[in-house]
């Protein structure tokens, strides 16, 4: 896991869009934070990847179904429309290859839900305006040279790249720095600014 | 000593001292290699209670050359049950609430039907005589005893090693009779490397005189040498090298220096040869060829057209796999193919690796991670089974 577990209010909004009795992978389930609430909640048939050895350890010790694996690699071993849907939370901004991952998820899932931090909030615009730095916040803690997170987007660079690949973008909501859901009304400039980050709802 | 030894391990081949099911003409076993085998028997133990709805019952998959006393007191050793740290009252697969059921596999030397058995037909021990045993035959004879408890489905089903590959193949035959499986420390098929040592071991007894073309009973003899070698060789493959360099190094035995001699000088070699030594006293030399050569055959692959994900298609089970980072044997990659394919056959599936430098054997071992893992696995499983706690 790449953000901060504190953090993990997009965790709920991502439940929420998921109803009951779904079939559910969740790339990059790390501690399997997810895959419980929706187990307990939501009665899925709940599967996990996760990249370290030990997250997964832990998780199958909880008694849940994950394997260790790779987003970029892994996911082509899945058939097409597997799953209901495939959850791929905070990230993938830590993939190699974000636009394939992408296109897998799609693939593999009828739905796709993506949550990343936004990196066009203002914050991380101001950090870089101001001090000419990259930032380092409360959500992405990192410093440049240690950050696994080596794929930033905005959130209008992630609606441009669902275009590129012919996904259609069903729900989307942004959170603002308390975690409180931003206005549907508001324009997406506005999104890109006020949100932390973003949960989209995806098909192809 | 001599006569006792030269007896066939104490005829527990015919008459073993555990329960026996015992088939006849009526109930031949279909074989892989074209054949019937009949009459024949399956020597078994069970713990623990089947529940009235018969959804309790874990069949236990033993390895290469273990048997089938796996949580009781070994009558041919003494020694405690293969693996009586997993299994038992208040164990992980706790038998005050599990009904667990072991069998010596087809081939075996412990009261299953193996060529250390009479064959009727001539009042003498099958030897070579008794056709190839496959990983499939032995699954097929586990289903007929399964059948004889009227046990519609198994809850588990778990094994390391040659027992893991006899997991995957009741998950890839019989999908319906398997609710989990638990496959560890193995492979959907035996490396050419694996085959490789196999050959060297059946090579080491074939050479020694007493093998006489395997008819040694009836000359009162028995290869051990040649299978104590063999033996050696193999334990060599069920380690890792760090594990060896810790324990062992190069460390003298009861001796202060080099003795300039083929004595065993170094603590490794007289761990060897007494690991060669023992071995010889509770294992029949036949039956550890038929034993390997199940092993060699096991391609569950093959037996879908190449394709590993046709031999899972559309399963029900729930998978749980464990590799061991220090495996050479089985190494984690054997399990990843399996995993991958499990993916693309869409089943429930759950993927270990523990980080330990004690090599194959670790499955058999105290390893907390891997019981953790098989903890959480069984606790998942007996709450979406319906099984209380």
């Amino acid at each position: 896991m790449s953000v901060n577990h504190a953090q993990r209010v997009d965790l709920e909004v991502v439940a929420d869009l998921i109803p009951p009795q779904s079939r559910v992978l969740d790339v990059g389930s790390g501690d399997g934070l997810l895959l419980e609430l929706l187990q307990a909640t939501k009665q899925v048939d709940g599967r996990g990847m996760e990249l370290s050895q030990r997250g997964v350890n832990e998780c199958v010790a909880r008694g849940l179904s994950v394997i260790q694996g790779d987003a970029d690699k892994d996911l082509k071993f899945y058939p097409d429309k597997g799953f209901d849907f495939v959850v791929l939370s905070q990230t993938l901004q830590a993939t190699r290859n974000p636009k394939l991952v992408l296109d897998e998820l799609l693939r593999i899932g009828k739905h796709a839900i993506v949550s990343f931090p936004n990196f066009g909030h203002w914050r991380v615009r101001l950090s870089l305006f101001v001090e000419g730095r990259m930032p380092v916040t409360k959500d992405l803690p990192y410093s440049w040279y240690d950050t696994p997170n080596i794929h930033f987007c905005t959130i209008r660079d992630f609606v441009n790249l669902c275009e590129e690949l012919g996904a259609t973008v069903e729900k989307a909501t942004a959170l603002d720095a308390n975690g409180q859901k931003i206005g549907l009304s508001m324009p997406w400039w506005f999104w890109n600014f006020f949100g932390q980050q973003a949960v989209f709802l995806l098909k192809r | 000593m001599v006569a006792l030894r030269t007896k066939r391990t104490n005829n527990e081949a015919d008459e073993p001292s555990s329960p026996v099911l015992r088939f006849g003409a009526d109930k031949p076993l279909k074989l892989d290699a074209g054949t019937l085998l009949s009459p024949f028997q399956i020597a078994y133990k069970t713990y623990g209670t089947l529940n009235d709805a018969r959804s309790n019952a874990i069949l236990v998959c033993h390895a290469l050359t273990g048997d089938q006393h796996v949580a009781s007191t070994n009558p041919v050793t003494g020694k405690p049950g293969w693996w009586e740290v997993l299994i038992g009252p208040g164990k992980i697969i706790d038998t005050s609430r599990f009904f667990v059921i072991c069998s010596n596999v087809i081939g075996g030397c412990l009261g299953s039907t193996g060529p250390a058995s009479t064959n009727p037909a001539t009042g003498k021990p099958y030897g070579l005589d008794l056709p190839i045993i496959t990983i499939r035959d032995m699954v097929r004879a586990q289903l007929m005893l399964v059948d004889h408890f009227g046990i519609e489905k198994l809850f588990s089903v778990l094994g390391g090693s040659m027992g893991g590959m006899q997991v995957l193949q009741w998950a890839s035959s019989y999908p319906e009779r398997v609710f989990s499986a638990l496959p560890i420390a193995t492979g959907a098929r035996h490396s050419s490397q694996n085959i490789a040592f196999h050959e060297v071991g059946r090579q080491a007894v074939m050479a020694d005189p007493d093998w006489h073309g395997g008819k040694y009973f009836e000359q009162g003899k028995r290869p051990e040498k040649g299978l104590a070698v063999a033996r050696m060789a193999a334990h060599i493959t069920y380690l890792s090298e760090a594990a060896l360099h810790r324990k062992f190094g190069r460390n003298l035995q009861d001796r202060e220096a080099l003795t300039f001699g083929f004595d065993a000088d170094f603590q490794i070699e007289s761990y060897l040869r007494h690991q060669g030594m023992t071995f010889v006293d509770r294992f029949d030399a036949n039956s550890y060829l038929y034993m390997t050569r199940a092993m060699d055959y096991f391609d569950l692959a093959a037996d879908h057209g190449g394709r590993l994900a046709d031999a899972f298609a559309g399963t029900k089970t729930r998978f749980c796999l464990v590799s061991f980072t220090s495996d050479w044997l089985f190494p984690t990659e054997e399990s990843r193919s399996v995993v991958h394919a499990l993916n693309a056959a869409g089943a429930s599936v759950s993927f270990v690796e523990i980080e330990t430098d004690r090599g194959h054997d670790a499955f058999l071992l105290d390893e907390p991670e891997l019981f953790a893992a098989i903890n959480g696995f069984i606790a998942s499983a007996a709450r979406a089974r319906g099984l209380s706690t």
